[in-house]
């Protein structure tokens, strides 16, 4: 009645010869195989957010009456222009691919977070709440501290995977101890983080001095992150950072006996608690390690990004993306490591997007939302494109209510 | 399927739970009781005096109020807490420390609205018939949930089925009047219902990630047309209010009267679906069938039941229910649509099923419950108490997690729910 399945999916296996992308992924014994699924995900979510482009728009609709032809025409230049732009604004020059990298880093590490939360069979909705929890804490680190940057730095960010860990662990406490759902907990602890950071960030002492509206003042230059590539482009360490824990994550999940223990749990708690293991500890430490992840997140969001103060938006819609990052990932390290940076193109494609063809980056969203879809029912694009895609077992963690 | 095993050491268990219960609420209690006497018994003048208004400027009875002392009401309530807290740490009366804990809160919030009204006064029946308003759309969201969920699919994309609900029923009700609103709403909301369900039934996918990325879906699409379609077109944002149905004589009765019979047409039609459900599922052989299905769809499909059918038709009803919820936010109490709107009270409404255990007026009660909370944050707000705003908008949200954190007991979930189900 209560048993939860994670599927065990490839990565686990020890590494196999193959092609170096089989042994750099992980996933799978072929390459094409692997990849078909998504991309043609990605293709199906492309060719529908072009239909909704196109007839959303209320002028050509108005044309739609009185000359199909010229309004048929409208649309496939407007939706041409706008997927150019997206195309131009996520990969098209050097200052692009740094703004995809830029947008990458705070999704993938929110997407550990819900990764890892997933393989402890948890659903971490909670990101956003954990950012913000997580960028406050930093925020009071990177602006009461001062210290050489070389250790501001990393305790500012330590500081931020506390914040997170905090509220992120709360919710698993609560779970551990009363069967409180954590996809109901994290969500109303992430409205909870935002009106108490509204409130937080409008006292004296955080908020930036001469505002009426809760904003922080700027966090020290010796907290801030620097910049791989020089002043020009806007990508920071916090990238490095993401992809370190890429393997960090890799290695607790997979090769540690505490990993062994989040998995295990995840898949089947009964079996955990029979084998002797706490699953209350272990529940409780997989969201907190997951909020940390997050905190992270809301850390870089801070540390790296200008004007470097803290606010009720600082999470962005990050928190929430991170979700689809995960699903799109399977939950797997590596795989958020590449859904992120697919996402952090459609990120930064999408801000080109709105600025030069005036189609709002919330098409984004919606494409997100249909990859992830497509990726988590492949039958869906089986039937479309007539194809044997790899047929993998569908992620199940649902548990119902109960504890 | 081990049920029989395992009852011996449940029972067990769960007496020394109810102890440990009553411990953390006896505390619990404590705590309430020296708040309302440190600060709302002591924090007013000796002479300082509350009134609490009953009746509304619009009642056809007039100045019916009740004005009293702040500081012995809030003294009163403060010791009455007091004993309660007292009775549960001597593990008294074990079975009704539910009844203790509503008591002692309802006290608390009493004295609240004493201190908050001190010297001033405070409309009761103000913040009673708003609690009822805002439980509307609560109580719709734990309807929809308790009818996919009674069936075994659970629905966490109400929260998105709300949100498109309430931007078509906008754009629909400006074009071509509230009901085209209404109903295109209701088909919104079906349509994602049978979304979920085609993906949870048909591919199996797990269903809380349905819902989920349902949601996520919503919020895009309907954030996407409205900065393309409503800014543009601002003559489609501008539904038509909804008028209150005044019930002739019951409306005229004081408190009773506007808190339930001056409403719109909603609030009525919510309240009779509540009693439907109720009837549908616990008096008629389709609730059966249903309720087999979300127990034991083995079961149900030897006696020769349609699981897969029952599930479809089900979720998709229930989504019905959650586009008439988004139409009542956009048409009724909001009147027009803003991005993200519904700002988490799917998810509300999802623990206001748990909390009224999946029954049809326990969805009503938990809902009124929740909006209570609401209008409370609102109503405090408005009286200038030196409590940040945001503490008491956090209210709703907080209240949330205390009722799924089971402070008022466990509820059991139908068996099957959230189980594909693959015919052999």
């Amino acid at each position: 009645m209560t048993e939860t399945r994670v599927p065990e999916e490839h990565e686990s296996q020890p590494p196999q010869p193959g092609t170096l992308m089989t042994r750099a992924t992980g996933v799978g014994t072929s390459v094409g195989r692997s990849l078909l699924l998504p991309t043609l995900a990605m293709v199906t979510a492309l060719v529908i957010g072009a239909i909704i482009i196109a007839f959303s728009d209320i002028d050509i609709l108005r044309l739609l009456f009185d000359d199909p032809g010229a309004a048929i025409g409208q649309m496939a230049s407007e939706v041409s222009r706008a997927y150019r732009a997206l195309f131009r604004g996520s990969v098209g020059s050097v200052n692009s691919l740094s703004e995809t990298l830029f947008a990458a880093a705070p999704l993938l590490l929110a997407g550990l977070s819900v990764a890892l939360g997933f393989r402890a069979g948890l659903f971490n909705i909670g990101a956003q709440g954990q950012m913000l929890m997580g960028g406050l804490a930093a925020t009071y680190v990177g602006i009461y501290v001062s210290l050489p940057g070389i250790i501001h730095i990393p305790l500012t960010l330590l500081a931020g995977f506390a914040g997170g860990m905090i509220w992120g662990g709360l919710a698993g406490l609560l779970k551990a101890r009363t069967g409180a759902h954590e996809v109901i907990t994290t969500i109303m602890g992430n409205f909870i983080a935002v009106f108490f950071i509204q409130w937080i960030l409008t006292t004296p002492g955080l908020q930036d001095p001469g505002r009426n509206n809760p904003v922080s003042a700027a966090l020290s230059g010796t907290a801030r992150l620097p910049r791989i590539f020089g002043s020009g482009y806007r990508v920071t360490i916090g990238l490095l950072i993401g992809v370190a824990l890429v393997f960090v994550v890799h290695w607790v999940l997979y090769r540690s006996s505490i990993g062994f223990e989040f998995r295990a749990v995840g898949s089947n708690p009964e079996a955990g608690r029979y084998a002797g293991m706490n699953v209350a500890l272990v529940v409780t430490l997989a969201m907190a390690l997951a909020g940390g992840l997050a905190g992270l997140a809301g850390a870089n969001q801070v540390m790296g990004l200008e004007p470097y103060k803290a606010s009720p938006a600082l999470a962005g819609a990050v928190g929430f993306d991170a979700i689809t990052v995960a699903l799109l990932g399977r939950s797997n390290p590596v795989g958020v490591l590449w859904a992120a940076l697919l996402f952090g193109a459609l990120a930064a494609g999408g801000r080109a997007m709105q600025g030069a063809a005036q189609v709002p980056i919330d098409l984004v969203v919606v494409l997100q939302a249909l990859i992830v879809i497509f990726v988590a029912a492949p039958g869906i694009v089986r039937a479309i494109y007539r194809v044997k895609a790899p047929d993998e077992k569908p992620t199940q963690l649902t548990t119902g209510w109960g504890s | 399927m081990d049920k029989l095993e395992t009852a011996t050491p449940e029972v067990v268990l769960r007496t020394s739970a109810g102890e440990r219960r009553a411990t953390i609420i006896g505390v619990v209690l404590m705590a309430l009781a020296a708040v309302v006497l440190g600060v709302f018994a002591f924090g007013v003048p000796t002479d300082a005096s509350s009134t609490f208004n009953l009746s509304l400027p619009t009642d056809a009875i007039q100045g019916v109020a009740w004005t009293f002392n702040s500081r012995i009401f809030s003294a009163v309530a403060g010791i009455l807490i007091f004993a309660l807290g007292t009775d549960r740490l001597r593990r008294r009366h074990l079975e009704r420390t539910n009844l203790a804990l509503g008591i002692g809160l309802l006290l608390f919030v009493l004295a609240l609205l004493a201190w908050a009204a001190a010297d001033s006064s405070f409309s009761l029946v103000g913040m009673l018939r708003s609690t009822v308003i805002s439980s509307i759309v609560i109580t719709l969201g734990a309807l929809t949930g308790l009818t996919c969920e009674r069936v075994g699919v659970i629905n966490i994309g109400i929260e998105g089925q709300l949100l498109t609900g309430a931007f078509v029923a906008v754009i629909l009700s400006s074009a071509f009047g509230t009901w085209a609103g209404v109903a295109g709403a209701m088909v919104a909301g079906a349509l994602l219902g049978a979304l979920l369900a085609w993906l949870a039934i048909r591919f199996a996918v797990d269903q809380i990630i349905a819902g989920v990325v349902i949601n996520i879906l919503a919020v895009g699409l309907t954030s996407f047309l409205a900065s393309r379609v409503l800014s543009e077109a601002q003559d489609l944002n501008a539904p038509a209010r909804v008028s209150s149905i005044r019930i002739p004589l019951l409306a005229d009765i004081p408190v009773i009267g506007p808190m339930f019979f001056d409403h719109t047409f909603f609030v009525y039609v919510t309240l009779i679906l509540v009693v439907a459900l109720h009837y549908g599922f616990f008096r008629t052989r389709w609730g059966l069938r249903a309720r087999a299905v979300g127990e034991h769809p083995k079961a149900a499909d030897t006696l020769g039941i349609d699981v897969l059918k029952v599930r479809y038709r089900n979720v998709i009803g229930g989504g019905l229910i959650a586009g008439f919820g988004g139409a009542f936010l956009a048409l009724a109490q909001i009147s027009r649509f803003e991005e993200n709107m519904t700002g988490g009270i799917g998810f509300i409404g999802l623990a206001a099923m748990i909390f009224g255990r999946w029954l049809p007026f326990g969805a009503l009660a938990a809902g009124l419950v929740f909006g209570f909370s609401g209008a409370l944050a609102q109503k405090v707000g408005i009286l200038g108490t030196g409590i940040p705003s945001e503490f008491m908008l956090m209210l709703p949200y907080v209240a949330t997690v205390i009722v799924v954190a089971g402070l008022v007991g466990r509820a059991r979930a139908p068996a099957a729910d959230g189980q594909p189900y693959i015919k052999q």
